[in-house]
């Protein structure tokens, strides 16, 4: 026990290089209620009359509350372990826009050149 | 003669060169473990990110079964958030507790932090046995395999959680805040924000857009 208390001393502090602080976490946690709290009540109220623009507004949303989270609950900053974390990030991203995209656009094109029939016949079918 | 001395001032210089190596060492700061971590977060979002897509794909094939908008309450997903949201700022308390050295705040918040957790569960779990009740199991469409699929393993995700908050709250309340229960604690905070930021995506691509008509 005594020996982890030594070491403790010589520790390098890790957590000083995250910034964690009461206001950070208040902030984000404010930030993050808003920012869910609109789209429930454009959805459930129904606020825009096209579905269309309801689901880009609360996309836009989703994407500025993830921003929020990465800054203020994961404390990444582009200096964090050396700028390693926001490298493996964007590599990260890149691969998640690709695969979204890729397969959302494929398989559109897929559905709409071979879908056998209507969806009204679709719906009489046993 | 000459024979001896090039192999020991090769010796020499390789020692020098190790010599250098570690003091070049001893200046990197920065503790693997958290890079280490952070790294398997990042595959776990590929993971996410394929389910993501393998919704988004099927997400609409509802083989003339129940669609999102007759299945999903959206007073129980909002509930479900705003716990899920709490617990993100709960374990944020126990961060800084830890940082002022206190184990009984820590653990008390750690405790808050798995109970809502828990509660998110509970709630997903009940949800899940509602729509099976009504045999929209995931065995009815592609719409409700995928759906099932998503957000079970993002469910999963927070059970095994909240199995490793469990196992952290007796660590740290046998051994104190040792230096490794901190850094432990700090990779399970990253895990525990990560699982948040899944769920801002399942709430808003699953559950919200779901329902609109």
């Amino acid at each position: 026990m005594s020996e982890a208390h030594d070491v403790h001393d010589h520790d390098p502090h890790v957590e000083e290089d995250l910034h964690i602080s009461l206001k950070g976490y208040m902030t984000g946690f404010i930030l993050s209620v808003v920012l869910t709290a609109i789209p429930f009540w454009l959805v459930m109220g129904k606020v825009f009359d096209k579905p269309g623009t309801t689901a880009i507004v609360i996309l836009a949303f989703a994407a500025v509350q993830i921003v929020v989270h990465m800054i203020y609950f994961l404390h990444l900053n582009a200096h964090s372990q050396g700028g390693w974390n926001m490298l493996a990030l964007i590599f990260t991203i890149v691969l998640v826009v690709i695969t979204l995209s890729g397969s959302l656009w494929v398989m559109f094109h897929l559905n709409h050149n071979m879908m056998p029939a209507s969806m009204h016949e679709m719906r009489n079918m046993p | 003669m000459s024979e001896i001395t090039a192999p020991t001032s090769r010796a020499a210089e390789v020692a020098a060169a190790h010599a250098h190596f570690h003091s070049f060492d001893e200046h990197h700061p920065e503790n693997g473990t958290l890079l280490g971590f952070w790294l398997y977060l990042m595959s776990d979002c590929l993971v996410f990110a394929c389910l993501f897509a393998m919704y988004g794909v099927l997400g609409r094939s509802y083989a003339a079964g129940p669609s999102g908008a007759d299945l999903f309450e959206l007073p129980l997903v909002a509930l479900n958030t705003s716990l899920l949201l709490l617990s993100s700022i709960t374990y944020g308390f126990a961060m800084l507790e830890m940082l002022k050295k206190r184990i009984g705040g820590t653990l008390v918040w750690l405790a808050v932090t798995g109970l809502l957790g828990a509660g998110f569960i509970g709630i997903e779990l009940y949800e899940f046995a509602h729509m099976i009740h009504e045999g929209a199991g995931p065995q009815r469409s592609a719409f409700l395999s995928s759906f099932f699929t998503l957000v079970g393993t993002h469910g999963l995700h927070v059970t095994f959680g909240i199995i490793w908050l469990v196992t952290l709250m007796i660590q740290v309340g046998k051994h104190g805040l040792i230096p490794e229960n901190r850094r432990r604690l700090l990779c399970l905070s990253m895990f525990w924000h990560f699982l948040d930021v899944v769920w801002i995506g399942v709430f808003t691509f699953v559950y919200l857009m779901g329902t609109l008509k």
